[in-house]
């Protein structure tokens, strides 16, 4: 246990409760030179609601604790009151910035259950999407990323370069978020006229703009001198926090779950693993910014790869039947009627399932009792657990580089909270 | 669909001869059924044998679920705590069941293996009310101080904190 005696002496989290951190802040001692603060949950740079309670000492960084639960509202208790087919829309609002990799997760779970086979061209199609997705979550960190740390012209590039790819979801799943796309047995709708074209263009115009971003940020000294050594975390430390993705990744251990352990067809593409190689603030934005570059490789072999056939199970007590059947089809209606009144039934049994997002490791475990909705339907978040590596990471550091560590970490609080 | 291990390796080999743990396979996933009182050595052996992050951790509340399936020498209770665990060196997964029984819901805590569980046991004494004896900061996580119930019970009813409405005037 050798690995582990650091971080525990290290002496970074502040455990206590709010009360007591509360009690200490109004205690005015001279001799002593910490003091405990309290940072958001409005603080704009904190993505949303996290709260971090610091103690400083000057401006050093010495313990800290993250205070999540702001937007906690239930969404595993929710999912127990929500048919299997109904469950994605659930899902899909935990990881906003990556809904598409939530319904994914969730989806494979209940098809595990059903023992069901996915139809070739569903999963390349689940495939594309996630890719695009990743692609627009990671421009999204960039954006923040950038804006938290003072380069505001990164932030209209980002946003405006992952507008095109919602724009692109808009036109597939009809919403720019939140789609309930992916849902169990395939996906919603076939792909629309035209999506060659589209995802074409987007392949086209990115890499320039991706140059572009490492002219404005990557080569710059001062988002250099900002980023560099900031924020240090080893891979025994990630590995013990139960950190994954592009944290776990800074460090230099090569996990990416669509290699080690391949779900979808993503050991039929060729891709590479971007590892970083101090662990810090720095390389966890490179990581970001090239894993942009390996989704468009990913996203170019899904364009060639893409088979004909049909986007979702045929099984009728799964899917329902096509718009057209209804009208010539009693049992056609039938099917129709009972998939989204009552749900189908999914068989006992519990499963956990696990995909790559953005963030890291993003698992379902899902119970069914054998009943229409889940007994228990649990999401691991991949930005709960990397949270639990922020006080290691702004140890001993200084408080305008917590910012800096608070936006590598790259934390959606809608999954945080659920 | 996440790879799991064979159902029988050396590890569960292992595992079984040390522990005697009974061990069940869920679409193609193995399963541990520690007893709780070996769960804590147990997760402590494993890391020896590879399985060294605690991916995640989280409870479930078997009340009025008649169609568990567990082996023959585990007595079911209502709660249940889930712990999966992953091997990154050589990748491979393995879930670990245990029962905790509703009067007195007590597990010793894994954080002092591994760190990471330090969030989600908050998180499932929050949302099931499972304590975690010796653990380092048994404070809520996701609820609010103070809060009262734990939300994922099954016995804790959707809805039963009414919300107020406002009238409009003049209608």
């Amino acid at each position: 246990m050798t690995k582990l005696d650091h971080l525990r002496n290290r002496d970074a989290v502040l455990r206590m409760s709010e009360s007591e951190a509360e009690e200490r802040a109004s205690v005015v001692d001279p001799d002593d030179e910490r003091m405990i603060i309290n940072m958001g949950p409005q603080h704009p740079s904190t993505h949303g609601v996290l709260r971090v309670t610091l103690e400083l000492q000057g401006e050093t960084v010495l313990r800290s604790k993250p205070i999540i639960g702001y937007l906690h509202t239930g969404m595993e208790k929710t999912a127990e009151d929500l048919t299997f087919l109904q469950g994605p829309t659930n899902v899909t609002r935990m990881d906003y910035a990556s809904p598409l990799f939530t319904e994914l997760t969730f989806s494979l779970a209940v098809e595990a259950l059903l023992e069901i086979e996915l139809p070739d061209r569903a999963t390349w199609i689940r495939m594309l999407m996630c890719e695009l997705n990743r692609m627009s979550s990671h421009l999204l960190f960039l954006a923040t990323n950038g804006m938290d740390l003072g380069a505001v012209g990164m932030m209209i590039y980002g946003w405006r370069e992952r507008e095109e790819i919602l724009r692109f979801f808009e036109k597939v799943t009809g919403l720019r978020m939140n789609h309930n796309y992916i849902r169990p047995g395939g996906v919603a709708v076939d792909l629309p006229d035209g999506w060659r074209q589209d995802v074409e263009r987007i392949l086209e115009i990115l890499p320039e703009r991706l140059e572009q971003f490492d002219v404005l940020m990557t080569g710059q000294p001062i988002w250099r001198e900002r980023t560099q050594g900031i924020g240090i975390i080893t891979t025994d430390e990630a590995l013990a926090l139960g950190a994954t993705g592009p944290v776990l990744r800074s460090t230099g251990f090569a996990w990416d779950l669509r290699r080690a352990m391949p779900y979808l067809a993503y050991d039929q593409v060729e891709f590479d693993i971007v590892v970083g190689t101090y662990g810090d603030t720095f390389d966890r934005y490179a990581i970001r910014l090239n894993e942009i570059r390996e989704s468009m490789r990913i996203v170019e072999q899904c364009l060639e790869l893409m088979p004909e056939g049909p986007y979702r199970v045929e099984d009728r007590k799964v899917t329902p039947p096509p718009r057209a059947r209804i009208n010539e089809s009693m049992e056609a209606l039938i099917h129709h009627f009972k998939i989204f009144t009552e749900g189908f039934k999914v068989p006992p049994g519990e499963v956990y399932t696990a995909v790559e997002s953005p963030r890291g490791e993003l698992g379902c475990y899902l119970v069914s009792d054998g009943g229409p909705t889940p007994q228990r339907m649990h999401i691991r978040a991949p930005s709960f657990a990397n949270l639990q590596t922020l006080p290691h990471m702004m140890h001993g550091g200084l408080l305008a580089d917590a910012i800096a560590v608070i936006s590598s970490i790259d934390p959606i609080m809608g999954e945080v909270d659920r | 669909m996440s790879e799991s291990p064979p159902p029988v390796d050396d590890t569960t080999e292992t595992v079984k001869k040390l522990y005697d743990v009974a061990v069940t396979e869920s679409k193609g996933q193995t399963v541990l059924h520690p007893s709780r009182d070996s769960y804590h050595d147990l997760i402590q052996l494993l890391v020896g044998e590879g399985y060294d992050v605690c991916v995640d951790l989280c409870g479930a509340d078997h009340l009025g679920n008649a169609t568990r399936v567990l082996p023959m020498t585990i007595e079911p209770e209502r709660f249940e705590l889930i712990v999966n665990l992953l091997d990154v060196h050589t990748p491979r997964r393995l879930r670990i069941r245990v029962q905790v029984p509703e009067s007195d819901p007590v597990v010793t805590t894994i954080s002092d293996v591994h760190p990471g569980a330090e969030a989600m046991e908050r998180e499932t004494n929050d949302m099931f009310g499972v304590c975690f004896q010796g653990h380092p900061d048994p404070t809520p996580i996701l609820l609010p101080d103070g809060w009262e119930g734990h939300p994922l019970r099954k016995d804790y009813a959707m809805g039963r904190i009414p919300v107020q409405f406002k009238t409009v005037e003049g209608r």
